[in-house]
């Protein structure tokens, strides 16, 4: 079998080390404005998406804070003072409590679509997939620019859904991130609804065309010798995300192209009356959503089996199996939708189906699981800040999945759908899963993108006081859901306020300071930090992109390298 | 080999857990035997029916009922007054971290599954995962093994993590199956319907059995009810009332966005719909309050619709029925409808089994 892993390449002398030596022509960079506003190049478009994904990241971090600050102690706090600044008049009780609904609908929508996505697929991904598979850029370079302004547009258009009207109560959009009808058409008439979907709107064709541009980078720009088996496993996590991204989103366009004609042209797609039905929207929301929820943490897998194996100093174990079950999760991602669902109504056979199917899922996510332990068994472990961040991620991704298999049990859901179990459930496989991932991809190339290398003892404090906070944050919560707290609730009953309390002064504040720490750090490197080698992590580092200087030159791979397959493995 | 012995290790372990998982479903599926006919036992309600039928607040028509019919359609004397709720009962606890204590025989099984069945389960996982972790962490850090292994296959091991965790799941789907056949059961004919519609933002429950009247529940202000010995947030000026002990049909639908009538303590849950009729069956198995709150986010004042259930004893339940207006006993045959009775009573009168046993099909 041709197993061969991905390290084994033989790089042409006249890249790498010795770029330098003719990287003039290579390094030829173009004015400020054309640079980065014009711009073609992927580590650049990479870097714009990875800036975005920040300042968007610390916006709707800040939106929870506001909402663990509500969600302290029972009653109204703060809505209603929140409320009358934005709305510029007195708040009556019923616009402070729609001003709550535009929070969780705006934290959903831009960690899901313009934090992680961007950060995950448009940032690490623009800048690594070329790289690694020995390629001089992405296939599409002004698409890639299109797709990247769009993204912004999109955010835009959100951010202005939230200073027009929602519906008769206050500004903004209060329909939650899942936009069901009817709440989104009968239920929101005023214009801020048709912001947000416009904003899904751009963002998802942004992602289209970025999809289209990652399949066929990596289908066509392979460098000689790299055969789909030696791919790194973030070149495969990208494809498959990518594929995700190209099934998944047309059919969230056609969702929400839906409720845009129910809500501005008379049709009835989701409106029982006219002979539509609302649960329709749930299906076509949901067929896209669960892959959406892979597409967000398959790349996250992808970064942690390139980190966990350059510092084991051990190739990946299982590659191929690591590979298809990238796959398999990707194709049964496909066929679980319903599993959000299971409160709508459905008919006994159609809950045992999707608690089947669901179930499934299970298995090569524990492939994975298994597979990143036994690449570290066996090997000689350097616990540097990325390598640190994906044992965390690998520990939260995990208890996120348990509890995954509880609630995919349609007769276990019936009490918790829609509690703040939920809410544990997902926030552990998103906000450590897929947020550490990203920390850890982040601390793993930061100085390969900059140049300079950042600070590992702030890298590691960082670690350990967010871990800690995410931690104290979201567990209790678990408790919450199960006794019965419902989501999407501003307020509730004092028997809910012991865990509500911990999770908003104790674990929010950790949390935050050690976001201080991650800012202090990137300026540290930014101003003082060591200029970075080209393989700053040594001889477990083997992909294409440690042949290169750091940060590479403007334009990298004009020789190809070559993969050598009869190099040992 | 390290890793095959590991695996081997690992396969111990699972395959002892996979064994204490069958072991514990025996009881399960013993028990679930008995269970089924549990809806039934209606029939023999300990309440001395004879004297109360005649009671004189109904027309009721002279006709001889069976002890059944007689318990159903009794009627307890002194109206009704709100029932006090239990503190700690049907509602969450200070600080708690569990689920609610359950009124429902399938809560009951479905709080079994998860306490007996998911929950040792996945805690082993994840300190199995953990475990695994920190042995990593400890036995191959560099200070201690300088030289990695080039081990990057191992077929059988990869069989083992890839089939086990399989077995594992067919072994939870097993009474994952029974929960949901045991919930999707459906209501006796005979049942009380019950139907709650959503609207923003309260539920109102009509009653079609009982005259078709219709109650319409709105929260209390905080002060109200904690004034009224509630907790703040989940109660209402007027609850849902049904009879304990005996199958309910539970129809929701909405009449304006998507609600969802959601009990934690009954283990229920079900969208109300616009357009739509969604229906379940609620069984709960003492007289109490319980309560819950809508949960689909359906705008503004979503957190300010809570769901409040007292279930009564039936006679109870009954007086509670004759206290609304336009309220009849379900299951008393109506004025009109009085002549075939004579016919049914004669009957009853030789073999008295038959018409019990015609009264108990529902099971």
């Amino acid at each position: 079998m041709a197993t061969t892993a991905p390290e084994t390449f033989q790089a042409p002398k006249d890249i790498g080390v010795d770029a330098h030596g003719h990287a003039h022509d290579a390094d030829h960079k173009p004015a400020f404005f054309a640079r980065w506003f014009m711009s073609t190049n992927h580590k650049d478009i990479g870097t714009l998406y990875l800036i975005f994904a920040v300042f968007t990241g610390i916006i709707g971090g800040a939106v929870s804070g506001l909402m663990r600050a509500e969600l302290a102690e029972p009653g109204i706090q703060y809505l209603t003072l929140w409320a009358t600044w934005f709305d510029g008049k007195p708040a009556e009780m019923n616009t402070a409590l729609h001003l709550w609904n535009v929070l969780i609908t705006a934290h959903g929508l831009i960690m899901v679509f313009f934090m992680v996505m961007p950060a995950m697929i448009g940032g690490f991904g623009n800048w690594f997939v070329p790289l690694m598979i020995g390629a001089p850029d992405m296939a599409f370079p002004r698409m890639n620019n299109i797709s990247f302004w769009l993204t912004v547009a999109g955010f835009t258009s959100l951010m202005l859904s939230a200073f027009v009207p929602g519906d008769a109560t206050g500004l903004g959009a209060g329909t939650g991130w899942t936009v069901y009808a009817p709440l989104s058409t009968s239920g929101s008439q005023g214009p801020a609804t048709d912001f947000a979907i416009f904003s899904l709107h751009l963002a998802g064709a942004a992602s289209i065309m970025g999809a289209i541009n990652f399949i066929t980078t990596i289908f066509n720009m392979r460098a000689p010798g790299m055969t789909l088996h030696k791919m790194p496993l973030f070149v495969w996590s990208i494809l498959v995300t990518a594929f995700l991204l190209l099934l998944a989103l047309p059919v969230l366009a056609a969702a929400i192209t839906m409720l845009i004609t129910d809500r501005n042209f008379g049709t009835t797609f989701f409106d029982a009356s006219g002979g539509g039905d609302p649960v329709l929207y749930q299906h076509l929301f949901w067929f896209f959503g669960h892959p959406e929820v892979y597409i967000m943490i398959l790349p996250g897998f992808g970064m942690v089996s390139q980190i966990v194996s350059t510092f084991s100093k051990k190739p990946v174990f299982g590659y191929l199996g690591m590979a298809y079950a990238m796959v398999a999760i990707g194709v049964v991602g496909f066929i679980v939708w319903a599993h959000h669902m299971y409160t709508t109504g459905f008919s006994e056979n159609v809950k045992i189906y999707f608690t089947a199917a669901t179930m499934v899922i299970a298995v090569p996510t524990g492939i994975k699981i298994f597979s990143w332990i036994a690449t570290m068994w066996g090997g000689s472990l350097s616990f540097k800040s990325p390598l640190v961040w994906a044992i965390g991620f690998i520990f939260l991704f995990t208890v996120g999945g348990v509890t995954g298999v509880v609630l995919a049990n349609g007769g276990i859901d019936d009490n918790l759908q829609d509690t703040y179990y939920v809410v544990a459930h997902f926030h552990y496989v998103l906000s450590m899963g897929a947020v550490f991932s990203l920390f850890a991809g982040f601390y793993y190339w930061f100085p390969k993108m900059s140049g300079r290398m950042h600070s590992e003892l702030l890298a590691h404090i960082h670690f350990w006081i967010f871990f800690l906070g995410v931690n104290i944050i979201f567990f209790p919560q678990h408790f919450l859901g199960a006794q019965g707290m419902p989501r999407r609730y501003p307020d509730y009953a004092p028997a809910y306020e012991y865990w509500n309390q911990i999770s908003s002064e104790i674990g929010y504040t950790t949390m935050a300071v050690g976001m201080l720490v991650f800012f202090v750090n990137i300026g540290y490197t930014l101003i003082a930090g060591k200029k970075a080698p080209d393989n700053y992590w040594g001889e477990g580092a083997t992909t294409l992109e440690w042949t290169l200087s750091s940060p590479p030159p403007y334009h990298q791979f004009e020789t190809l390298p070559v993969i050598d397959d009869k190099a040992h493995h | 080999m390290i890793f095959g012995e590991h695996a081997r290790s690992a396969g111990r372990t699972l395959k002892a857990l996979g064994l204490a998982a069958a072991l514990a479903f025996a009881p399960a599926a013993l028990a679930a035997a008995p269970a089924a006919t549990t809806p039934a036992p209606v029939v023999a309600a300990p309440v001395a029916p004879a004297p109360v039928v005649t009671t004189p607040a109904v027309e009721a028509p002279v006709v001889a009922l069976t002890p059944a019919e007689a318990a159903r359609t009794a009627i307890a004397p002194g109206g009704y007054v709100p029932m006090k709720p239990t503190a700690g009962k049907g509602m969450p606890i200070d600080g708690g971290y569990g689920f609610q204590t359950q009124y429902s025989p399938n809560g009951d099984y479905a709080l079994w599954m998860h306490d007996k069945v998911l929950m040792p389960l996945i805690v082993v996982i994840t300190l199995f995962v953990l475990a695994l972790l920190l042995w990593v962490m400890f036995r191959y850090r560099k200070g201690r093994n300088p030289v990695p292994s080039k081990t990057s296959h191992n077929t059988l091991i990869e069989i083992v993590w890839t089939g086990l965790p399989i077995i594992i799941l067919l072994l939870v789907f097993v009474p994952s199956m029974k929960l949901l056949g045991r919930q999707y059961a459906p209501a006796p004919a005979k049942a009380l319907t019950v139907k709650a519609t959503g609207n923003q933002w309260f539920w109102t429950y009509s009653y079609p059995d009982n005259g078709g009247f219709e109650v319409i529940s709105n929260m209390l202000p905080d002060e109200a009810a904690i004034k009224n010995g509630e907790p703040p947030q989940l109660a209402a000026d007027l609850r849902m009332v049904v009879p304990a002990g005996e199958p309910i049909r539970l129809q929701t639908t909405g009449a304006d966005v998507i609600h969802a009538f959601a009990v934690p303590s009954l283990w229920f849950k079900l969208d109300a719909v616009p357009g739509r009729i969604n229906e379940k069956v609620l069984f709960i198995k003492e007289p109490g309050v319980y309560y819950g709150q809508c949960s689909e986010l359906c705008g503004a004042r979503h957190g300010y619709m809570p769901i409040v259930v007292e279930a009564l004893p039936r006679d109870k339940f009954n007086a509670w029925v004759m206290t609304q207006s336009g309220g009849a006993i379900d299951g008393l045959p109506k004025p009109v409808e009085a002549a075939p009775a004579p016919a049914a009573a004669t009957s009853a009168a030789a073999p008295a089994p038959a018409p019990s046993a015609s009264a108990a099909p529902a099971a």
